[in-house]
């Protein structure tokens, strides 16, 4: 199996505090992949840099063996076509509507005809249930439809790789759920996904490999079964044992 | 008029009959007082002043009832040439000052002395007082006998008041781009929209938004600045009023110019208020930035 994202001995510092110490990451087609670890150990670093939204300071990121996203002189829209990435805070474009907002990158990157944009946008809306959301401006949806709008948004791209950053950490308890069934639907459809999370629950049952960051590097890695139940390193089992209470 | 109250868990509003009579007394004692209120502070003042033992003499200068109807006709056709200037001026400020801004924000390299320039030109313009501006290009420049250049003081007055007024509306051009959050930027990068895609689809409509109040306090604040070209001598609102004066030694039609900026600038003022509240109703309604 080719690996559709490479990640091999990155660095990456801001100022003197240095986030990334020499990371590797390996996620093969149709993977879903899920970073754990504490706050600040690195893993929206990390999925910023494999999108180019953060310069790496050494190490190389490449994309379907061919691309290399952290070659300082590739065109890094042409990458993020075909990456996407959703976020924390939904990061909506407020003054348009749910529709533009899906259609906008596709009809200006892509240069795909207003009508066709929408007709895609559409269906993609309804897929995910936020059909009747069209017309609405995002300050009208709940949180857990903005996030959803979002991951639209991103998919209407077509990318090949979608990163996940902490998606459900700024949603209310009650409306976790309809996002994570989104990436559920997602996963199944073989979209290949890495997710930055602290659902844990959900890391044990959607993901193909599990990788505990700590310090900057992925401190331990492999199916969720063996990282849950059977963690090797002391770092991952003193995580754990916090998370879990 | 007493009404059952609606079911519980009905989605109304709903309020008890002798609660609504008592919002209804005491909104109609509001309005009483601040009537009242409002009245008998006019009387007030108006009485003291005209107390005064000079108000006679102020009174037959500043307020004759001849003199003003004499003077409006002429005073009201001046006063189209300000209005002509503020056509003009207002929307080249508005493109002006928009590139400017934008200049401002370009990081690249490249663009360094595009920059130093438009940060050059904010500084000056907005460190020398608009009248100087008016002084110097509207005398200055025709002093020069250049070729093919105009030497009309209205076509210089507007070039100075649209250079001294983009300096200021380039900053809060500045001001609103800078109040877009970056998440919103990296949002449309991430989407794979280019540098200029982003400003033009994201982040200026927003920027633009955000300093629409401030923006028509500077559009007031122009109107009114129309009136600094009568330095330079074209006969516009002021200048004429000044020659009224000046022939029948009465300041009335100084009174009636006043009367006539404040004819056109209150409806922006009101309308500028309005602009804000709703915004900022908006604001408080949705949230989401």
């Amino acid at each position: 199996m080719t690996a559709l994202l490479e990640v091999s001995g990155v660095w990456k510092s801001f100022d003197e505090h240095s986030v990334l110490r020499g990371i590797d990451l390996h996620v093969d087609a149709h993977q879903a992949v899920v970073l754990i670890g504490a706050s600040g150990s690195g893993k929206s670093t990390l999925l910023r840099c494999i999108n180019g939204l953060e310069t790496v300071d050494a190490g190389r990121i490449v994309l379907d063996g061919d691309v290399e996203v952290s070659d300082p002189g590739i065109d890094l829209d042409r990458v993020r076509r075909r990456i996407g990435i959703v976020f924390q805070s939904y990061n909506l474009f407020p003054h348009m509507t749910v529709l533009d907002n899906v259609t906008l990158a596709p009809r200006k990157v892509v240069g795909v005809p207003a009508a066709r944009a929408r007709e895609e946008a559409v269906a993609l809306l309804d897929r995910f249930g936020l059909g009747a959301k069209a017309g609405e401006y995002p300050d009208r949806l709940s949180g857990g439809q903005a996030q959803r709008v979002a991951i639209v948004r991103a998919l209407a791209m077509q990318p090949e790789l979608m990163l996940f950053d902490e998606i459900t950490s700024a949603l209310d308890p009650l409306l976790v759920g309809e996002v994570l069934d989104a990436v559920r639907d997602l996963k199944s459809g073989g979209l290949t996904i890495v997710m930055a999370t602290h659902e844990m629950g959900f890391a044990r049952e959607v993901a193909d490999r599990v990788c505990f960051l700590h310090d900057g590097i992925v401190r331990e890695e492999g199916p969720p079964a063996e990282i849950f139940n059977a963690p090797r390193e002391p770092e991952t089992r003193d995580f754990l044992a916090r998370v879990f209470g | 008029m007493t009404m059952s109250p609606p079911v519980p868990g009905t989605p109304v509003a709903y309020q008890d009959p002798v609660r609504q009579a008592l919002a209804r007394r005491t909104a109609r004692r509001n309005a009483f007082v601040g009537m009242a209120s409002l009245i008998g502070f006019t009387v007030v003042v108006a009485l003291l002043v005209t107390q005064t033992p000079g108000w006679p003499a102020v009174q037959e200068t500043f307020f004759s009832p001849e003199q003003f109807a004499d003077s409006l006709p002429g005073l009201l056709e001046a006063f189209m040439l300000n209005v002509r200037i503020f056509l003009i001026a207002e929307p080249l400020i508005l493109v002006f000052s928009l590139i400017i801004a934008l200049t401002r924000t370009l990081r690249a390299p490249i663009f360094l002395p595009l920059r130093v320039l438009a940060t050059i030109y904010v500084d000056v313009f907005r460190g020398v007082p608009t009248i100087l501006v008016i002084f110097l290009l509207g005398f200055g420049v025709p002093a020069l006998r250049l070729q093919g250049v105009p030497t009309d003081p209205v076509f210089w007055g507007t070039v100075a008041l649209i250079l001294s007024y983009s300096a200021y509306v380039a900053e809060v051009f500045r001001a609103g781009i800078g109040s877009v959050h970056p998440s919103q930027r990296m949002a449309a990068r991430s989407l794979g929209l280019s540098v200029l895609q982003t400003n033009r689809f994201v982040v200026l409509p927003q920027a633009i938004r955000n300093v629409v109040p401030p923006l028509l306090n500077d559009f007031i604040s122009l109107q009114k600045d129309t009136a600094l070209v009568s330095v330079l001598g074209p006969i516009e609102v002021l200048r004429q009023a000044q020659i009224d004066a000046s022939s029948t030694f009465n300041y009335t039609p100084y009174v009636a110019a006043a009367l006539i900026f404040i004819a056109l600038t209150i409806p922006m003022t009101r309308f500028a208020d309005w602009v804000q509240g709703r915004m900022a109703r908006r604001q408080r309604a949705g949230g989401v930035a």
